[in-house]
Parts: C-alpha cells; sequence; structure tokens
C-alpha cells in the first residue's frame, strides 16, 4: 500500500486522492481498493450500476464512512480523522438529503451560511438567490417547493461557501430537462469561473458527456475503466457513453471480460 | 490562497465555535417559533400532570393530616420530575428534528463538530424547558399556592442536578439513533421513564426493596427528590445530598458523552450516517 504524505495547509495538495481504499460490509465488499487522483479543476464522473460501490467512495470522500483499509484525503487532509480541517473547503448536493422542510428559503440559507461562517451573509444570500433564481421563494418554506425548486435551493446551500471541491450525488435526478439542463449550466458555469474540482456520481450518461473530463467507472467496488468519456466511448467502438455503459453492464453480467 | 478562503470567516477559534453552535440553536429556534401546536405540546403534558397531582393532593389533604402536611410535595414532585423529561425530551426531539428532515447527512458534512452539535442541543433543550415549565409553574402557583421559587437555592441545585442527568440520557439517546437509525426512535422517547420508579420521585427510597435501593441511590435524580421531601417535610436543605448528585452527574455526563462518541464513531465504520433517514 502507497504511503500518503500527511496533512499540510492543503494548499498544494490534490483536491482529492485516494489510495488503496476498501470498504467491507459484514461480509459485503462495497470498495475494493480503489485509487485515483484528482486534479485542480477538474470534473470526475463515478459510473456504475447500483451497488458498484459510488455513494460508499463518495461517503468515504466526505468523512461519512470510515475506510476498512487505504485512504480518502482531500487537501491533504485524512477524511477518517482530520476532516474537520478541509470541511469548509468542501460541499455537496443530492436529492436524497434535504434542508430542514420547515424552515424558510432564507432561514436554510442562513444558517448554512453561518455554519461555513460566510462573510457578509446576507448579501451572498441575495446575491446567490439572484443567481440561482430563488428571489422569489426565499419565504416560503422549503417543504413546500416542488422537486426543481429544492434542486436549486440544495443548489444554492451546496455553493454558499464557494467550496473547492464539490461532491454531486445525482444532482439532476427526477427533474425534469430543462430545469436538469438550467442546472447543468449553472455548474458549468461555477466550475469554470471558480476552477472548482467536481465528482459526480450521475445514472444520466448524457449529463456526463456533457460536464465531465473524466470518468472512473466501477463495478463490484473495483475501478474498471478510468479515462475521458471520448476515450471511452472510441475504445469501445460506440456512439455515446449510454452504449459504452450498456455494454459494460452487460458484459460484466454475463462474467465475461471487461475489455472492448 | 482560494476565493474560498477568502469568502469564509476564520473557522478554528473559539468565536468561529460559537457561531457555529448559535447557527444551530437559531435553526432549533425557528422550528419552534414556527410551530404554535409544538409549542402548545410542550407545555400541555406538564399541565396535564401537574393539575391532575395538584387536585389529587388537594383531595387528600382534606382526608389526612399527612397529607395536609406536606401541602406541596406532590406538585413539587411533578415539576422537577417533568423538569427531567422535557430536558431530555427537548435534547433528544432536537436532534430527531434533522433525521425526520433528512437533514443529518448536510449537518454532518458542514464544518459542525460533535461536541457544537452537543452545546447547541443542550442550550435548545434549555430553551424548550422554560417555554414548558414557566407556564406551568405559573399554574402551579395559581391554581394551588405552590411557589417553586419559596424553595430558593434549593431549587436552582435540584433543577441543575436534574437538566445535567438529562443531557446525559440525551447523548446516550442521541447516540442509539446515530448508531441503529430511527428503528431505535422509541428508545429516545422512553428511556427516562425507566427512572420513574426507579428515582423514587412520589415516595422515599426506604420504600423500595432493599436489593433495589443502592440502583435508586446509583441515579443522581433520587438525591433530588430525597431532597424535596426534606425541605418540603422537615424544612431541611440536604446540601450533602445535592454534592452526591452533583459528583454522580460528573460521571454520567463523562459516560454519555463517551457513549456519544463511540456511537458516532461505530456509525461512521457501519456506514449509517449515509442511509440515515431513509
Amino acid at each position: 500500500m502507497q504511503k500518503l504524505t500527511p496533512a499540510s495547509n492543503g494548499s498544494s495538495q490534490p483536491p482529492a486522492e485516494v489510495r488503496d481504499l476498501r470498504k467491507v460490509y459484514r461480509d459485503v465488499s462495497a470498495v475494493d481498493g480503489i485509487s485515483f487522483t484528482l486534479s485542480h479543476g477538474s470534473i470526475t464522473a463515478l459510473l456504475g450500476g447500483n451497488g458498484a460501490g459510488k455513494t460508499t467512495t463518495i461517503a468515504m470522500l466526505m468523512g461519512l464512512v470510515i475506510p476498512t483499509s487505504g485512504q480518502a484525503r482531500v487537501f491533504g487532509a485524512d477524511m477518517a480523522r482530520e476532516r474537520h480541517a478541509v470541511l469548509h473547503r468542501m460541499n455537496f448536493e443530492s436529492p436524497y438529503v434535504d434542508v430542514p422542510m420547515r424552515l424558510t428559503v432564507r432561514q436554510n440559507l442562513e444558517i448554512f451560511g453561518r455554519l461555513y461562517g460566510v462573510r457578509d451573509l446576507q448579501a451572498c444570500v441575495a446575491d446567490i438567490a439572484t443567481d440561482l433564481r430563488l428571489t422569489d421563494l426565499l419565504d416560503r418554506h422549503y417543504g413546500k417547493l416542488s422537486a426543481g425548486q429544492k434542486t436549486r435551493v440544495s443548489l444554492a446551500k451546496a455553493l454558499l461557501n464557494q467550496p473547492e471541491l464539490l461532491l454531486l450525488d445525482e444532482p439532476t435526478a427526477s427533474l425534469d430537462p430543462d430545469t436538469a439542463d438550467w442546472v447543468r449550466s449553472k455548474l458549468e458555469r461555477y466550475c469554470s469561473e471558480r476552477r472548482a474540482t467536481v465528482v459526480l456520481a450521475s445514472h444520466n450518461m448524457a449529463e456526463v458527456e456533457r460536464l465531465a473530463d473524466r470518468v472512473i467507472m466501477l463495478e463490484k467496488g473495483r475501478i474498471i475503466a478510468d479515462e475521458t468519456p471520448a476515450e471511452l466511448i472510441r475504445r469501445f467502438g460506440r456512439e455515446t457513453l449510454e452504449e459504452v455503459f450498456l455494454a459494460i453492464a452487460r458484459r460484466g453480467s454475463e462474467g465475461a471480460e471487461m475489455e472492448p | 490562497m482560494s476565493g474560498t478562503q477568502s469568502r469564509l470567516l476564520e473557522q478554528t477559534s473559539l468565536a468561529a465555535s460559537t457561531r457555529r453552535v448559535s447557527a444551530m440553536v437559531l435553526r432549533y429556534w425557528y422550528v419552534i417559533r414556527s410551530s404554535w401546536p409544538r409549542t402548545a405540546e410542550l407545555i400541555y403534558w406538564p399541565l396535564v400532570q401537574m393539575l391532575m397531582w395538584g387536585f389529587l393532593q388537594s383531595y387528600l389533604a382534606q382526608t389526612s393530616s399527612f397529607a395536609a402536611k406536606a401541602a406541596g410535595l406532590f406538585i413539587g414532585a411533578v415539576l422537577l420530575w417533568d423538569v427531567l423529561v422535557r430536558s431530555q425530551l427537548g435534547f433528544a426531539v432536537a436532534f430527531l428534528e434533522e433525521i425526520w428532515s433528512r437533514n443529518l447527512g448536510h449537518l454532518m458534512m458542514s464544518p459542525l463538530r460533535p461536541s457544537e452539535l452537543i452545546a447547541a442541543l443542550i442550550t435548545v433543550s434549555l430553551i424548550k424547558l422554560l417555554v414548558a415549565m414557566v407556564p406551568v409553574a405559573l399554574m402551579a402557583y395559581l391554581f394551588f399556592g405552590f411557589n417553586v421559587l419559596s424553595l430558593g437555592f434549593a431549587f436552582a441545585a435540584f433543577f441543575a442536578n436534574l437538566v445535567i442527568m438529562s443531557w446525559s440520557l440525551g447523548l446516550i439517546t442521541t447516540g442509539v439513533v446515530l448508531r441503529w437509525g430511527l428503528g431505535a426512535e422509541n428508545f429516545a422517547w422512553l428511556i427516562v421513564f425507566v427512572l420513574l420508579p426507579l428515582c423514587c420521585v412520589y415516595y422515599p427510597v426506604a420504600t423500595l426493596p432493599g436489593w433495589l435501593q443502592p440502583v435508586a441511590l446509583a441515579l443522581p435524580p433520587t438525591y433530588v427528590f430525597e431532597g424535596l421531601r426534606a425541605i418540603v417535610l422537615d424544612g431541611t436543605f440536604l446540601g450533602s445530598y445535592m454534592l452526591a448528585a452533583l459528583a454522580l452527574n460528573v460521571v454520567y455526563f463523562a459516560a454519555g458523552y463517551a457513549a456519544f462518541a463511540y456511537l458516532l464513531h461505530s456509525a461512521r465504520v457501519n456506514g449509517t450516517l449515509v442511509q440515515m433517514g431513509e
């Protein structure tokens, strides 16, 4: 196993670095010895079928799950032991995690802004509300919003601290195509403006093709492909990433090799 | 450095920690403020209890010289018991709010530290306790002429010992829910009631069978209720009892914090934080 250096202030450290990462729940291996390093400003998609290990990998990058062995480091901090040194530099968005329903959008953003220590919070909330078309919703309860509106609020919460590392778990799940496209555009713009690093778990291959400059494909907790979407499509001789995904999934289910 | 750090305030000082605690207190205050039925519920049960025991005591006072002498004994016990119950529930329910609203993942991913979450829950439990008990204490005075503040310093000692015990229970229940999820929710609601017979709320420790008395004496609230009986019946403040309760509370709080830390770690090992609320 490769030994990683201890956490420093993280300024020269990669945004995320995973070495020999393994997670076993009882007798089930959720993540099985994966390694990768993310460079600043990259957008990396974690792909794979249900149970491939995407969510567990992201959870270990967030420090919510402690690895069985190996390390997940963010800006040099070991997320199993030193996560509080870097949590203010990260954020995440997932449709499977909500903010409090009975608080208004403004109250929610105010609370998370305080938790992250955002300077000039009122102005920041106003700016982000304008940018994400939330101004008219600020005084409405989060629980009363539509799915699309909730996603915009979650996105506002995720961008409130201008994170250098953004973890997105199916950010456009259950959204209509127009809203999903709008969310992708916002993410693209944020990443290009802030040179933020993004880890994206998604089942939407069109979304991955559009946003990601790197694809890490997981199956049964192992990395079976790690390249750009274009390289992956070319190597498999397919037209789209979705076709590649289906080819890999069906070969995998038949027990065949993962080579094209 | 990066834009993120210039946009954010300092993260590691006491001021930063205080800011995060106050953010969480504000979050819970918004919940209390937004729902009058919830506020009414805070007052409802202590009020019903107080009225029921108060009228019972009034009835007994007409037929028994002891009950006449012990005016305020039942009402005082009810009020103090509700201090323990309301404070523990205030702590645990505030935490359960995060799971019910599927917000725990956001909090655990934020810079909020576990100790800061606990500080916020303690503060909120005190706020809820005041919301619940001030109107009920006022009613006790108006209906039955029982002024809890007439107990003076003794009341402060009783109150402090009971709320510290409630936080210890809150830490354990919160840790259990973190580790085992909403399946353990009932534990958070019910654990405090195990203490009702053991802490001798309405009767002296000597009433218990001999083998059970050491168990009762290992619990800080027992000393509080013994102390209440001493002051109401004999006008004696048992300072040594309050010190014994305080010493036990230090042990229980340390054990509660250790249990919380262990169960949080166990939840991270077993991946239950990710599945919470689903």
